[in-house]
């Protein structure tokens, strides 16, 4: 238990010295894969910790990147303000899509976010005046962080980036162990255990929905400031089957896996869009590998190496000790 | 007066087409339990394969109609014997997953054979005319359509009701494991419905393109609208599946006619309705 903040810090620091080997190239990759751990980080708690599997977390993107490129456009350069419009935006959308689909189980309630995240997106794509169209929001010049301190060098976005993503990791890691993720965990365990010893699962079904979109919002508002330019695409609902594999390719329920997921398809997006174009062929083979042959991802495969190895140096000394609780992630209806 | 008729025309025509499609997809969710997102990418096969045979290898337009979705639906087995039925095991999150990677796959195979150009298949010679109603001319593709449309709705009608196939299915809808238990082999009937609505797929998109034409992406549009319809109708009967399919195509129809801005958002909104007032659809049972 105790390794976990030290492995993190080291991680971190290790983060914090590679702009200073690496060219713009990487950080700028490397930039993308901490936003895109953000968004598949929010969704985690909803995928992983509660039980709810959303198809339409995109919307959230979505939300907190234009209201944020919005704010930034119109009336404040501060990083604060313009985030924070972004977040509060958010956290409506997820309030109104919150109550609507929180109501339904199972499959309604994956069809239900998509519908939601669709009216959503149509809304961005039919309001040219205010959202751009199909054509996106572009030209949204860096923000302030402090008074003089601009983020007008990638490295600065990236720096921004990482800060915010490791305040992130550092709440989640405590909130995975209090009690409120332990309510998440049981809903998504047992619902109805859970409203017979006494919980309001509809509220804390909420609660979770909202706590995912509004960090959502902030992955959004982050990719805005990052990449200066948000267009309806990415709140097409294939934005939101992306970040869905990104959380079950990395491992569903754990802290790090989202953030694993993202790297692994960014890079491996990276890697195969400078040989062929056809990306989404080789993601989706991994993906149908990775469902059938490693459910849990690849925090899974991790854990299961590590067992076998631990297991065999246990053997020796106490065999008793060899039972192994099975866990298993129900994840439907 | 008369651009209404032509849009309610319009509007019939989509929605027996839709009605086609998602005939496919519920009737497997409702038996398989699987949500097949890979259903759209059917669909878009089937469209890309008859423009091929019809446009560029020059058959008649019917004889597409014929083999192509035969040929998809032997796809569909394949793909369930390779993919689903290795995975039952899983838990049907993991396997509608699977059809999602499916879906990934099949796009960039589209892709790479067809191009990404919009490809419109000319409907048959004898239908590529007007028939003249009530001082409008209406192609006669969209009245064959229709004729055709009604027809399936009628024939799957009479096989989910009065049929002892049909009573399986129907059996098999309401309890899967009870089925298997009365001594019915129950993957086999999962193999044949999943060949079944491979077909339906398959006969969509034939019928589908001279209308809609194919291009890459539009796999996940008609994933989408029959999802709405599916939502809609409920699980479990072809009735249902049928009025919600004509339901949607209307709806789709008219807004795109009246409020063009807001077209995408009605459907959407239509199907946010009705599963918050009615979770299990207009006609359906609810389904855990």
């Amino acid at each position: 238990m105790k390794k976990g903040p030290v492995k993190g810090t080291l991680l971190f620091l290790l983060m914090v010295l590679v702009p200073f080997f690496l060219s713009i190239y990487y950080v700028n990759i490397l930039s993308e894969i901490l936003i895109l751990s953000v968004f598949a980080v929010s969704l985690n708690i909803l995928v992983g910790q509660t039980g709810l599997v959303s198809l339409g977390h995109a919307a959230f993107f979505g939300a907190g990147a234009y209201a944020t490129g919005l704010a930034a456009l119109k009336f404040s350069t501060n990083i604060f303000i313009t985030i924070g419009i972004g977040l509060i935006f958010a956290l409506l959308l997820a309030l109104i899509i919150g109550l609507l689909s929180t109501k339904a189980h199972g499959f309604y309630f994956l069809m239900l976010t998509l519908a939601c995240s669709q009216i959503f997106y149509s809304i961005v794509y039919q309001w040219t005046n205010v959202t751009g169209g199909s054509n996106g929001l572009s030209g949204i010049a860096p923000v302030d962080v402090f008074g003089g301190l601009r983020l007008s060098n990638q490295v600065f976005v990236y720096y921004f980036i990482l800060v915010v993503i490791a305040i992130l990791l550092f709440i989640l890691s405590r909130f995975l162990h209090s009690p409120l993720g332990a309510v998440f965990i049981g809903i998504k365990e047992n619902e109805e255990r859970m409203k017979s010893i006494g919980y309001n699962t509809a509220l804390y079904k909420n609660i979770s929905f909202l706590i995912a979109g509004t960090i959502g919002g902030l992955a959004g508002g982050l990719y805005v400031i990052f990449n200066g330019f948000i267009s309806p695409n990415d709140v097409y609902w294939t934005a939101s089957g992306s970040v869905l594999i990104m959380v079950l390719i990395g491992g569903v329920g754990t802290l790090w896996g989202p953030v694993i997921g993202a790297a692994f398809i960014v890079i491996l997006e990276t890697i195969i869009s400078s040989y062929t174009e056809n990306w989404m062929m080789i993601i989706g083979a991994a993906f149908i590998l990775f469902v059938i042959f490693a459910p849990n991802g690849i925090v899974g495969i991790f854990n299961n190496l590590k067992s076998t190895l631990f297991k065999r140096q246990k053997l020796e000394h106490e065999t008793l000790k060899m039972i192994q609780m099975k866990q298993e992630t129900k994840m439907d209806g | 007066m008369s651009a209404l008729l032509l849009q309610l025309m319009n509007g019939l025509s989509y929605g027996v087409l839709l009605f086609i499609i998602t005939s496919g997809i519920t009737i497997v969710f409702g038996i398989l339990g699987v949500l097949n997102l890979a259903h759209g990418s059917l669909y878009v096969l089937g469209s890309y394969i008859g423009y091929s045979l019809i446009m560029e290898a020059g058959l008649p337009f019917w004889v597409a109609l014929m083999a192509v979705p035969i040929l998809i639906a032997i796809i569909g087995l394949v793909l369930e014997i390779v993919m689903l039925r290795p995975t039952y095991k899983l838990g049907h999150l993991s396997q509608v997953l699977l059809t999602f990677g499916l879906a990934y796959i099949f796009h960039d195979i589209f892709s790479m054979m067809w191009g990404k150009n919009i490809l419109v298949v000319n409907p048959p010679e004898a239908l590529n005319v007007s028939v003249e109603i009530a001082g409008n001319a209406i192609p006669a593709y969209r009245l064959a359509l229709i004729v055709i449309g009604i027809v399936m709705a009628v024939l799957l009608w009479y096989t989910q009701e009065k049929t002892k196939w049909g009573a399986v299915i129907r059996a098999g809808l309401s309890d899967k494991e009870m089925v298997g238990g009365l001594g019915v082999n129950i993957h086999f009937v999962f193999t044949c419905v999943f060949f079944l609505g491979s077909l339906m797929a398959g006969l969509g998109g034939v019928l589908g393109s001279p209308i809609l034409g194919v291009f890459p992406g539009m796999e996940f549009q008609i994933l989408i609208l029959s999802l709405v319809v599916l939502v809609v109708g409920g699980l479990g009967s072809v009735t249902g599946t049928f009025i919600a399919s004509l339901l949607v195509g209307f709806v789709e129809t008219f807004s795109r006619y009246f409020v063009p801005e807001l077209s995408l958002i009605i459907t959407f909104a239509l199907m946010a309705l009705v599963l918050v007032a009615r979770p299990q659809g207009l006609t359906g049972r609810r389904v855990a």
